[in-house]
C-alpha cells in the first residue's frame, strides 16, 4: 500500500497499533479540512505493527495529547520534503482541555466555562487526576 | 500572603500541631482571643445544607470578635440565577475578609480559592474533602489520647462517599505506627485512590472487614459514619445499606475501656442514644473541638493574609 510522501507537514510515527484513530479524534483532526492519512497496522520491525498519521500541512499538533495517549510515538516535522525535526514524547505534568472529567459530581459538569485540567499524579502508571475533584482520567 | 485550605493535606503536620496548640490555648484562655478579629468579616457560603459546620464557623468568628455575613442556600443567592462559583468568589471577596464555603459539587472550593482574593476554607465540596471536620477529629484524638502515633483506628460505615473518612485517613497516615481497620459493606469500601494515595504510599497497615464486633477489641478509636442518602443516585441502594452498622451498648462489651468513639455527625441511627452517656462517647466533644479548631484556622489564615 502506498501513501504519497508529504512536502510540508507532520508525520506521527510509531503509534501503538490501534491507537491511531483515538489520536486522530483527540487531536481534533476530524474537525479540520486538512489532508490526513491514517495508516493502520503497518508492519514494523521494532513494534510488530504500528499506526501512522500523516498530516499534509505544517500545523502545530498538541504534543501533550500524543504523549498522554501514546508516549512511545514520535513526531516528525517535514519541510520541503525533508525531515527537519524529530520529537520524542514525554508525559506532560498537566493536560488542559484534552480530556473531560467523567465524574458527574465534579464542578466541571455544571460550570461549562471551566477548563478541564488533569494533573499527572503517578508517572509510573501514567495516572492523571482532575485538579478539581481528583477523579482519575480515562478516555 | 493569601492562602486557602481545600484539603487537610494543604496543612503540614507541623502546622496541624500549631493549630492544635492555638486551639488548646483558646480553650484555656478564651478572653485572650475575644478581640483578635475585631471588625473582620467571615462570609459563610453554604450551597448545601449544614447545621454544625456553618454554626460552628459563625460561633468561631463571633468568639474572635469578628462578624459574619452569609448566604444560607443556593436558592437565596445568585447561584440560583446561574452565577458561577468563580464570579461568586470574586464578588464576595469585595465584602468579606475570609470565606467558608460548602458546595455540592466536587472541586467547587478549589474554583472559589483560585478566583477569590481572600482566603477560602473548604467546608465540604460534595464527597471530596472536608478539612475542618478533620481538624475537629484531630483535636478530639489529641485531647483523648495525647498522641497521633501508635493508634489502631477503626473507620466504620460509608467509607466510599464519606469525605471525612478520606481526609482522616490522609491526615493520620502521616504519623508513625498507626493501623487502620476499615469496616464497611462491600459496596461502600474505601476507594482505591485513597488507599493508594495514603495507606500504600506510607506503608500503613490496614485490614478491611464487614464485621464490626470481631475487630472491636483491637480499636483505640472508632470513627462511625452515616450512610449519606444525598450521595446515592439510587434510592434502593441507600435503603439496602443504610442500616448496615448500628452501634449499641451490647457491641461495646469487648471494646477497650479507653476507646474513643467519634462521629462527624449528624447521626441517624448508627449510634444508639444509649451510648451518649458512655464516657467513651466523644462525638459531642468533637463538635466543640471543631469550633476551637476553626477559630485557630481563621486566625492563622487571616494572619498569613496580613489581615490581622
Amino acid at each position: 500500500m502506498n501513501i504519497d510522501s508529504i512536502q510540508n507537514g507532520v508525520v506521527i510515527d510509531h503509534i501503538t497499533a490501534g491507537q491511531g484513530m483515538k489520536l486522530y479524534h483527540l487531536l481534533k483532526l476530524d474537525e479540520t479540512d486538512l489532508s490526513v492519512a491514517i495508516i493502520r497496522n503497518v508492519v514494523s520491525r521494532k513494534m510488530g505493527k504500528k499506526d501512522i498519521i500523516k498530516i499534509d500541512a505544517d500545523i502545530p499538533v498538541n504534543l501533550d495529547v500524543i504523549a498522554y495517549v501514546d508516549p512511545g510515538a514520535t513526531v516528525n516535522i517535514i519541510r520541503n520534503g525533508a525531515l527537519v525535526e524529530k520529537r520524542q514524547m514525554e508525559l506532560p505534568e498537566m493536560l488542559t482541555d484534552v480530556l473531560t472529567c467523567k465524574n458527574p459530581r465534579c464542578i466541571t459538569s455544571t460550570e461549562q466555562e471551566l477548563k478541564h485540567v488533569f494533573r499527572l499524579t503517578d508517572r509510573e502508571n501514567k495516572v492523571y487526576r482532575c485538579i478539581y475533584c481528583e477523579t482519575k482520567a480515562g478516555i | 500572603m493569601k492562602r486557602s485550605i481545600i484539603d487537610i493535606l494543604d496543612l503540614s503536620t507541623q502546622e496541624l500541631e500549631e493549630l492544635i496548640a492555638t486551639a488548646e490555648d483558646i480553650i484555656a484562655d478564651p478572653d485572650k482571643y475575644a478581640h483578635a478579629c475585631d471588625r473582620k468579616k467571615l462570609a459563610t457560603l453554604f450551597f448545601e445544607p449544614s447545621t454544625r459546620t456553618r454554626m460552628s464557623f459563625e460561633a468561631a468568628m463571633y468568639e474572635l470578635g469578628g462578624h459574619v455575613i452569609s448566604v444560607s442556600s443556593a436558592m437565596s443567592s445568585s447561584a440560583a440565577k446561574g452565577e458561577s462559583v468563580a464570579d461568586t468568589a470574586k464578588t464576595v471577596s469585595c465584602y468579606a475578609d475570609i470565606i467558608a464555603m460548602r458546595h455540592p459539587k466536587e472541586g467547587a472550593a478549589y474554583v472559589a480559592a483560585t478566583n477569590a482574593t481572600i482566603p477560602v476554607i473548604n467546608t465540604g465540596d460534595g464527597g471530596h474533602c472536608h478539612p475542618t471536620q478533620t481538624l475537629a477529629d484531630l483535636l478530639t484524638i489529641w485531647r483523648e489520647k495525647r498522641r497521633f502515633e501508635g493508634l489502631t483506628i477503626g473507620l466504620c460505615g460509608d467509607l466510599k462517599f464519606g469525605r471525612t473518612v478520606h481526609s482522616l485517613i490522609n491526615a493520620m497516615s502521616r504519623y508513625n505506627g498507626n493501623r487502620f481497620v476499615l469496616i464497611s459493606p462491600e459496596e461502600l469500601k474505601v476507594p482505591s485512590y485513597v488507599k493508594k494515595g495514603s495507606l500504600k504510599k506510607f506503608n500503613i497497615p490496614y485490614t478491611q472487614t464487614t464485621d464490626l464486633e470481631a475487630v472491636m477489641p483491637e480499636l483505640d478509636i472508632l470513627y462511625m459514619t452515616r450512610v449519606q442518602r444525598e450521595r446515592f443516585f439510587n434510592e434502593e441502594d441507600y435503603l439496602r445499606l443504610k442500616d448496615s452498622y448500628i452501634l449499641t451498648p451490647d457491641k461495646l462489651k469487648n471494646a477497650k475501656p479507653d476507646l474513643a468513639i467519634l462521629h462527624p455527625l449528624p447521626r441517624v441511627n448508627e449510634i444508639s442514644v444509649a451510648i451518649d452517656d458512655d464516657p467513651r462517647a466523644c462525638y459531642f466533644k468533637q463538635v466543640l473541638n471543631g469550633k476551637y479548631m476553626r477559630m485557630a484556622l481563621i486566625l492563622k489564615l487571616l494572619k498569613e493574609a496580613g489581615t490581622i
